[in-house]
């Protein structure tokens, strides 16, 4: 293994994320502190409680997940996608790496980055209102799974991405909308029974169930099925990211 | 001695159909500077960027070192540094920073000397906590050296060093070149300047459509390049060379209405001065004359001619 590169790569990342720490870190607090003025306080006045967790509370775990999620995958996305924009990749290419060294690095930054923004979105979250984290273990285990898969996830569109409208389409059109449908703001159950059996195909449901209950104790589905989930896609997007280092896809010619 | 660089039977076919390289073989020897030189599209780019692991090649094999770049790759390049032909720079780094990143990336620990020396030796010590962006494009090609030279390689790959730079920085990196080449480091420079080939080059590569043309020793070429044509236009035309003049090396050309003399522009004497006594001695006239060089640029304008 070569370690030095590994750091070297990570290190690079990082130090992208503090130089654009406003950006990087204010920005997600902000619009996370603006979620839960308009829906803790709107929403929450009417909903007073949901499976027996005040409705401020509820919709944390949903939060951070959204947080992640996009995080994860802006950060490996743009990680990956302007070295190749602007030509650097060669120096990546053309250095005694292997593919799991890149992705180390790659993939470990974004996820670094979007781990430290859920932590500090949760300790937000806590000056809001009263939290609970029934078992951290798995709470700290999800989050762990979720970044990095998603980074992964990120780390593949800024490989297949031939542009920055590319870049933008699959965040924007598919990620932000099953996050919002993935029952950050609601119970599943909540839904009519139709949006519910609809809601089972969207992977998304299955992280928030899954770190919700590691908060609360209860879930829309059940906890193992959450894990199962992530891991499928956490295997789906390695396997994803074999093929395109053993092909060259979109990177050599 | 085993040539540092062996390429045997390389070829490549990019997905467009383009085939860039046909059966490339070239031996590069240890501590030598070789100029590839060829038009712009022959190939240049492709054949560094495949030795380099930039490019994935569609046939042949290549060894750099005694490592196979395709099976032992890390070994291979952990030997090569590589200055692209685009300034392709991180523009929010500092130079400092970018350089460091470097010599990590190919695997070594960090060495602050080092990193200063090679800093220093480019002329870039006083800008190691600038931006990039900030810099000269002049500025930035020693960068791309620089960040070539953190890992210490012992080839260097420099693709068009000098394209669209100025005099003084050509100089300098001229300088720095023969610098490393003392120090022991193999230097392969692509380039489509013949001037620059002519000043440091130990051998010259010619490459046209995607095949090696043309591999020798520069001094060989030199001597090519040395060679003066004479040519004297004759007021009555000749048969034969008369036998006076049978000392000088002399041909007749135009059906005997050109007397041409070769000689070598660095010979002491030339002996231009003794074939005009005896041509006057002879009697023989004439009318106009003109001499003409074959350059190494005639010579490989030649090479790289479509109908060549």
């Amino acid at each position: 293994m070569n370690w030095p590169a590994v750091r070297a790569i990570y290190g690079f990342e990082m130090a992208r994320f503090w130089r654009t720490a406003l950006q990087s870190i204010v920005a997600p607090v902000l619009s996370t502190s603006l979620y839960f003025v308009v829906f803790g306080a709107a929403i929450g006045g009417r909903v007073t409680d949901i499976g027996g967790v005040p409705y401020g509370a509820f919709i944390v775990p949903g939060l951070i997940m959204l947080a992640l999620l996009t995080q994860s995958i802006a950060n490996a996305s743009f990680g990956i996608y302007f070295p190749r924009f602007a030509g650097t990749i060669y120096e990546i290419l053309s250095a005694p790496v292997s593919p799991l060294e890149v992705v180390l690095g790659y993939v470990g930054a974004a996820a670094s980055k979007s781990i430290l923004i859920g932590l500090i979105i949760l300790a937000t979250a806590a000056l809001f209102v009263p939290l609970r984290i029934e078992h951290p273990v798995w709470m700290i285990a999800f989050l762990l799974l979720t970044a990095v898969t998603f980074s992964l996830f990120g780390f593949l569109i800024g490989l297949w991405a031939d542009g920055f409208e590319r870049l933008q389409l699959v965040p924007l059109l598919i990620v932000t909308p099953l996050t919002f449908l993935g029952g950050s703001f609601y119970a599943i159950d909540m839904l009519p029974p139709f949006w519910r059996t609809l809601s089972l195909v969207n992977p998304v449901v299955y992280l928030i169930s899954g770190f919700r209950w590691s908060f609360f104790g209860t879930a829309d589905v059940g906890v193992g099925i959450s894990l199962a989930m992530v891991l499928l896609f956490l295997a789906l997007c390695l396997g994803a990211v074999t093929w395109i280092f053993r092909t060259g896809y979109r990177l050599k010619s | 001695m085993q040539p540092i660089v062996s390429i045997a039977n390389l070829s490549k076919v990019y997905a467009s159909g383009l085939a860039a390289l046909s059966d490339v073989n070239l031996e590069i020897r240890r501590g030598e500077i070789f100029a590839l030189l060829g038009p712009n599209g022959a190939g240049k780019t492709t054949l560094i960027s495949i030795v380099c692991g930039i490019v994935t090649p569609s046939g042949g094999r290549i060894l750099v070192d005694g490592h196979d770049i395709a099976r032992d790759y890390r070994a291979a390049r952990k030997a090569i540094g590589l200055v692209p032909q685009e300034l392709t720079t991180d523009a929010f780094e500092t130079v400092w920073a970018t350089t460091s990143f470097s010599r990590g990336l190919f695997g070594l620990k960090p060495d602050p000397a080092h990193i200063e020396r090679v800093l220093r030796d480019l002329s870039l010590w006083d800008k190691r906590d600038s931006r990039i962006m900030t810099l000269s494009g002049g500025m930035k090609r020693r960068v791309l050296i620089a960040k070539a030279l953190a890992h210490e390689p012992r080839i260097l790959f420099l693709d068009e060093p000098t394209a669209g730079v100025d005099v003084a920085l050509r100089q300098d990196m001229w300088r720095l070149v023969r610098g490393l080449r003392d120090q022991g480091v193999t230097i392969i420079l692509t380039t489509h300047y013949i001037d620059e080939a002519e000043e440091m080059a130990d051998r010259v590569g010619v490459i046209r459509k995607g095949r090696i043309i043309l591999v020798e020793e520069k001094a060989e070429l030199m001597r090519k390049l040395g060679r003066k044509q004479l040519t004297l236009q004759l007021q009555s035309p000749l048969v034969q060379v008369p036998p006076a003049l049978s000392g000088h090396r002399l041909e007749l050309a135009a059906g005997g209405g050109e007397l041409v003399y070769t000689y070598d522009t660095r010979g002491e004497p030339t002996g231009i001065t003794a074939l005009l006594t005896d041509l006057a001695a002879a009697g023989i006239a004439f009318s106009d004359l003109r001499t003409s060089q074959s350059s190494l640029e005639e010579i490989f304008v030649d090479l790289v001619r479509e109908d060549a």
